[in-house]
Formats: structure tokens, C-alpha cells, sequence
């Protein structure tokens, strides 16, 4: 795990959230806090209630019960795939929606992200020409063009090759480190026990687990798991999931 | 949404094959309407055989007609090509080089002349045809039909007019010319003069007097009856007139018509796939969540596409009709209702692709089902009352109040000619369609994300 400058101010918070669609329970009772510039993993089983909690803290969905208490200002939602217009090319992207954000210095501000994601110099090329991982970055460059206090990212570095997640990575360190509270969903445990400062473990709707990676493996003490993943499946199949 | 329009333009720009095809293709489709239907059908090739022995007169008791001018009135109906000789008709005809082929048997003088004579044989004109096309049979079994029917005609009138002169003779006396020799008939009424005049020399006892007068009113009574013969066999040469009232409707030129065809098809084109295409784009680039997360409304995406439909549809109309303009004359005078009726529609057909759009969901799914909802419903709304069952036409009518063909070519017919219906009930039914399908998309879109 690597360690984030974090102020300790709670940014964002849910209290009871619950969902439904139909019979099914997407979320039940979750409730939660992240302070500025925490990297908050948000870990569970297929169909757990991740995409569904994130959808809720970005203002898509309305949850069925409970409340989330957002920061003033806006909230960065970065989708698991791409969304963007793949035949604008890079910049144009960036500045329809910084028109669309109304962000006051637009052309600083598509600037700042074309150097911040290292596509300067791919500013012309259509989106849909570039690799999924320089998509992806573009995808969050678009995400955080408002300077959003909390950055919400759903699976961002699925279907990324390894060299493409660790510059995706290091990217989203560098926010963390510059005060953006950063919540992403994974299925990747691998990837949320290095990154995630933060785990948030959700089954069947369920929130059962809120602490760090370390904290996880000492909640399976009698397991005998050797790494993090043998932990987290252990900690499932304990509390019957 | 200015952004977003400008954004849809130029992704347009991008796409430089879907533009081309969004533009030329209805373009394409349209002038080739247009001209089909102001050009109306072109005259049948016709295989022409005459087997009558050239210098043959067609004589109807005594009187000879004019054979050559009932072959160039045929002709002018037809395009004839005279063939040698049936082997060769029947070759035109197998090869579809001819429609049909046309034999006037040599002996079919004699036997229209054989008509006046107490031995009368039925003329027969041969004719080859082709059937393996249905369409083609049809149509070849209507034309001959008619130009029998008028050949008919023309020979029962000239029959008519010498039955109608031997009456006359019957009734008022004259001269007959008969196997070279001329005679002098006396006539009913010359008849009934002459003895009306012996009449009063007879003495009153006379035995001769009531057998007198009897046949002087049989010569009166058939005298006056025979006069009532003649317009009785006019009337036979034309038993049908026709009197035409328009009980309703005003209609346009066939060249505004077929202008206003050409142009709202184009329109329900360009217009229906483009948004459809473009909504379900916003959906396919992942981009509708993101936009209509607080960017943008739900309804303003909405009236961002329908107000690219409009620009598209104003556009490409417009340079349809200017380049119809070469072809045929549109008044360009009537340019604020042009530009009115191509703005109603286009916003209609807006609305419907957007319709499309939102419930398609994805641009080739949305393409597919725009033209199978459009084609049918632009062939369902030129389908003409009379033309098929009463039950049908009224099923016909909803369809075409649901959709916004219908109304959107009474629109364009109004604008492009004075003659056309007024253009305030289309219109207004236009803005009808808008607000449903425009309720209709903003509803789909609940599951577009």
C-alpha cells in the first residue's frame, strides 16, 4: 500500500444508502465517509452493488433510502468505459466539455490536462485512433476538467496492459497526492491493496468491511491466508458469501 | 447545446461516406421519384405486323375509310415497330424487346366490311405477349384493351353515320348510288305529301278514302318516329359521356406534386436516420450519462438533435429543389412557405428519429428500423382513396395521421403551388407529431443509459 497525504476533512458521505431493482437488493444500508485526498477502493464479488454505489455518489442514480452529503462544487465520475467522442480528437473532446462544464479558463484548463496526461503532443489525433489506455486517460482528464474535489472511477484500469495500468496509476497517485479524494471500484484486489489506502467491501448489497488492507488479513487471523486475495475470499466465505 | 451542435457537425465533418450518403442517397432516391412521376409512364414498345395487302380500301357500303389514320392514331399511342413477319414479332416479344406484338390479319378488311353485310364475320386482331412478368402482363392487357375499345368505337360511329344517312334517305328521300347505278328513293315524307294531296280529288263516298288515310298516317307517324332514330343511334355511338365535378380537393400541378414527393422523401431521409444515428451515438460513445449527468438536460439533448434534423433537413431540401429548379419550374416566390413547410417537417421527422433513436439505441439498429418504419409508411401514405377497400383506406388514414409523411407532403404540395392544400392544418398537425414523438424519445431515453 502506498501511504497519501489525507486532511483528515470528511468530503463526502452516504448514510444507509439502499437501492433496489425489482426484487433484487443492489445496496442495502451503506453508509460511509472519505476524506480529501484518501484513495478509497471500493472491493466486492460480481454484481456486490460497486457500479451501483458509484452511480449514486456521481448523482446518475437516486438511491431508494438514505443520503449522501456531497462537497460543494462538482463531483469527477470517470465510467468504466470511455466516454467520449471518438471521432473529436483529443482536444476537442477536452474542450466540449470544459464548455460544457463551464470551466472559466478553458483553454488552461484543456491545456493543464493535456500536460497532466501526457497526450500534449496527441492533442490532434482522433480519439478513436489511440491505444484503450491512452482513451482511458482522456476519459479521466475529461473527468477532473472542473476540478472536482472527489473523483468517483468505476473499473478504470480494466482491459489496460500492465505497462498502461501503471501510468494510469501513477497519474491517479499524483491527484491523490495534489488533495483530490479519489473513490474507484476493482475487481483487481491486487490493485486495491496497493492503491487503496482505504477498502470498502461490499457483498449482495452488503458494506462489510471499511479499513485498510492490512486490517482485512487481521480479520481472518485463523485462515491461514498468504497474500491479500486468499484473505479477502476467506473473509467472504465468513461472513456466508 | 450550441456545444453540442457544433460537436454533432463536426463528427459530421469526420465522417465524410455517412454525410455523402445522408445527402446524395435521398437526393438520388428523390429526383428519380420526381421525374418518374411527373414523367408519367412512356409509350409501350409495340411489335407491328400488317398483313393486309398494301393498297387495300376499307369500304362500308359504298363509303371507303381512312385505314392509314387508325394506324398513326394507334401508332401515336404506341411505340410501333413495324416487323416483315410473325416469326419476327414473336422473336421481339420473346426477347423483351417488344412489350407485345400487334397483327392485323390479312383478311380483317374484309371482315369489318363484312360488319354492313347481312353475313357479318367478327374482325380479329392478333396480339403476342409476353406473361412471365405479372406487371408486364397486366400492363400490356390494359393497353390493348383500350386501343380495342377505341378502335371499336371509331368503327361503330362510322357504321352509325351511314346507317344514320340510309334512315335519312328512308325519311326525307334523295339519290343511291348501288352496284353503279342511281336510284331515286322517295322518301316518307315526299310520300305523305303526295297523298295528302290525291286526298281531297277523291270523292267523299269513295271506297279508296279510309285505306287512304290510313296510309298517309302510317307514312306521318313513321316519319316522326324515324326522325327520333337519329340522335337514338348517336347516342349508341357515344352511350357514355362523362361529366366531371371535384367535389373536394384542389389538386397541385403534376410537376409540384411530384417536386413535393421528391422533396419530402429526401426529408424523411436525411432527416429520420441522422438523428436516430445521432442520439444513439451520444449512447454508443458512452457520452449520454456523462452529458445528461447535470451538462445537459435530458430535454435539451433532445431539442439538440431535433435542431440538427431541421438544419440537415433545410439544407439538403433546399438543394434538391434548386437542382430540381433546373428541370421543372418551382416557384421561388413561395419561398417563406417553402422554408416554413421544410421546418415543420423536418422538426417532425426529427422527432420521430429521435423517437427511433432513443428506443433503437444503437446507431445500426437505429438506422435498420428507421427504414423499415419509413419506407412502408411513405408507400402506405401515396396510396389513393378508391384504390383499395374501404376498410383498408380507413386503417390507411390512421397510419398516415400517426406518422409525418402524410403530413408533411400536403405541406410541401401547399408550399410549392398555389393550387396545393393551405399549409396551416399540416403544419399544425406537424407541431402535433413533434410534442408526441419529442414525449415519446424523452420517455425511452429512461433506459437509454
Amino acid at each position: 500500500m502506498i501511504g497519501q497525504e489525507v486532511s483528515g476533512e470528511i468530503v463526502i458521505e452516504t448514510r444507509g444508502l439502499a437501492k433496489a431493482f425489482g426484487d433484487r437488493h443492489a445496496l442495502r444500508g451503506v453508509s460511509f465517509g472519505a476524506q480529501r485526498g484518501e484513495l478509497l477502493a471500493v472491493i466486492g464479488p460480481n454484481g456486490a452493488g460497486k457500479t451501483t454505489l458509484l452511480s449514486i455518489l456521481a448523482g446518475i442514480r437516486k438511491p431508494d433510502s438514505g443520503s449522501v452529503s456531497r462537497p460543494p462544487g462538482e463531483i469527477g465520475w470517470v465510467p468504466q468505459q470511455a466516454a467520449l467522442y471518438r471521432r473529436l480528437t483529443v482536444a476537442e473532446n477536452l474542450r466540449l466539455f470544459a464548455r460544457l462544464e463551464k470551466v472559466p479558463d478553458m483553454d488552461a484548463a484543456v491545456e493543464g490536462m493535456l500536460a497532466q496526461t501526457a497526450l500534449t503532443e496527441r492533442r490532434d489525433d482522433r480519439a478513436g485512433t489511440l491505444s484503450s489506455g491512452n482513451q482511458q486517460r482522456i476519459n479521466i482528464a475529461i473527468g477532473l476538467l472542473a476540478r472536482p474535489a472527489v473523483l468517483l472511477l468505476d473499473e478504470p484500469s480494466a482491459g489496460l496492459d500492465p505497462r498502461q495500468r501503471e501510468r494510469l496509476w501513477d497519474f491517479v497517485l499524483a491527484l491523490a497526492g495534489g488533495g483530490t479524494t479519489v473513490i474507484f471500484s476493482t475487481h483487481d484486489l491486487a490493485e486495491a491493496e496497493r492503491y487503496g489506502r482505504r477498502l470498502l467491501v461490499l457483498a449482495d448489497g452488503e458494506n462489510l468491511f471499511d479499513g485498510t488492507p492490512p486490517d482485512l488479513h487481521a480479520a481472518v487471523p485463523e485462515s491461514g491466508a498468504r497474500d491479500f486475495e486468499q484473505a479477502f475470499v476467506a473473509f467472504l466465505r465468513e461472513r456466508g458469501h | 447545446m450550441r456545444w453540442l451542435f457544433i460537436k454533432d457537425l463536426q463528427i459530421l465533418r469526420r465522417s465524410p461516406l455517412l454525410t455523402a450518403l445522408l445527402v446524395i442517397y435521398p437526393i438520388a432516391i428523390a429526383v428519380l421519384i420526381g421525374f418518374a412521376l411527373s414523367r408519367g409512364p412512356a409509350k409501350p414498345r409495340v411489335a407491328f405486323l400488317n398483313e393486309i395487302p398494301q393498297g387495300t380500301p376499307l369500304v362500308i357500303s359504298g363509303h371507303q375509310l381512312d385505314i392509314t389514320g387508325a394506324r398513326g392514331e394507334l401508332c401515336s399511342r404506341l411505340d410501333c415497330v413495324d416487323v416483315s413477319n410473325e416469326e419476327q414479332a414473336r422473336q421481339m416479344v420473346q426477347s423483351g424487346d417488344a412489350l407485345a406484338a400487334l397483327i392485323l390479319p390479312k383478311d380483317f378488311i374484309q371482315d369489318i366490311e363484312s360488319l354492313a353485310s347481312l353475313t357479318p364475320s367478327q374482325p380479329t386482331v392478333r396480339v403476342l405477349v409476353n406473361e412471365e412478368d405479372p406487371v408486364k402482363a397486366s400492363l400490356v392487357d390494359d393497353r390493348i384493351n383500350t386501343l380495342i375499345t377505341q378502335a371499336n368505337l371509331r368503327l361503330s360511329k362510322k357504321v352509325t353515320r351511314l346507317a344514320a344517312n340510309y334512315l335519312t334517305l328512308l325519311l326525307r328521300g334523295g339519290h343511291l348510288s348501288l352496284l353503279g347505278q342511281t336510284l331515286n328513293i322517295l322518301g316518307l315524307q315526299n310520300t305523305q305529301q303526295i297523298l295528302e294531296a290525291i286526298q281531297p280529288e277523291l270523292p267523299k263516298d269513295s271506297p279508296f278514302a279510309g285505306s287512304l288515310q290510313r296510309v298517309i298516317t302510317f307514312a306521318r307517324l313513321a316519319r316522326q318516329n324515324l326522325d327520333l332514330a337519329n340522335p337514338l343511334l348517336s347516342s349508341i355511338a357515344h352511350p357514355i359521356q362523362v361529366k366531371k365535378d371535384v367535389v373536394s380537393g384542389s389538386p397541385p400541378s403534376l410537376d409540384a406534386f411530384a417536386i413535393a414527393v421528391a422533396a419530402t422523401v429526401t426529408l424523411m431521409f436525411a432527416t429520420v436516420l441522422l438523428v436516430a444515428g445521432a442520439l444513439a451515438l451520444e449512447r454508443e460513445e458512452n457520452a449520454f450519462t456523462r452529458l445528461t449527468r447535470g451538462l445537459v438536460s435530458k430535454w435539451a439533448l433532445l431539442t439538440e438533435k431535433v435542431g440538427l434534423g431541421v438544419a440537415l433537413s433545410l439544407v439538403v431540401t433546399l438543394l434538391m429543389l434548386a437542382g430540381l429548379s433546373l428541370f421543372v419550374h418551382i416557384d421561388w416566390g413561395r419561398f417563406p412557405l417553402i422554408l416554413a413547410a421544410v421546418v415543420a417537417g423536418g422538426a417532425a421527422f426529427a422527432a420521430f428519429g429521435a423517437a427511433i433513436g432513443a428506443a433503437a439505441r444503437e446507431v445500426r439498429v437505429s438506422s435498420l428500423l428507421a427504414f423499415m418504419i419509413s419506407l412502408p409508411v411513405a408507400f402506405v401514405s401515396l396510396v389513393e382513396s378508391g384504390t383499395v377497400s374501404p376498410g383498408l383506406y380507413d386503417v390507411i388514414k390512421v397510419v398516415r395521421a400517426l406518422f409525418p409523411f402524410d403530413a408533411a407532403l400536403d405541406a410541401m404540395s401547399g408550399a410549392l403551388d398555389a393550387a396545393g392544400p393551405a399549409l396551416g392544418t399540416p403544419v399544425l398537425h406537424l407541431a402535433i407529431l413533434v410534442i408526441a414523438y419529442g414525449a415519446l424519445a424523452r420517455i425511452a431515453l429512461r433506459r437509454f443509459a
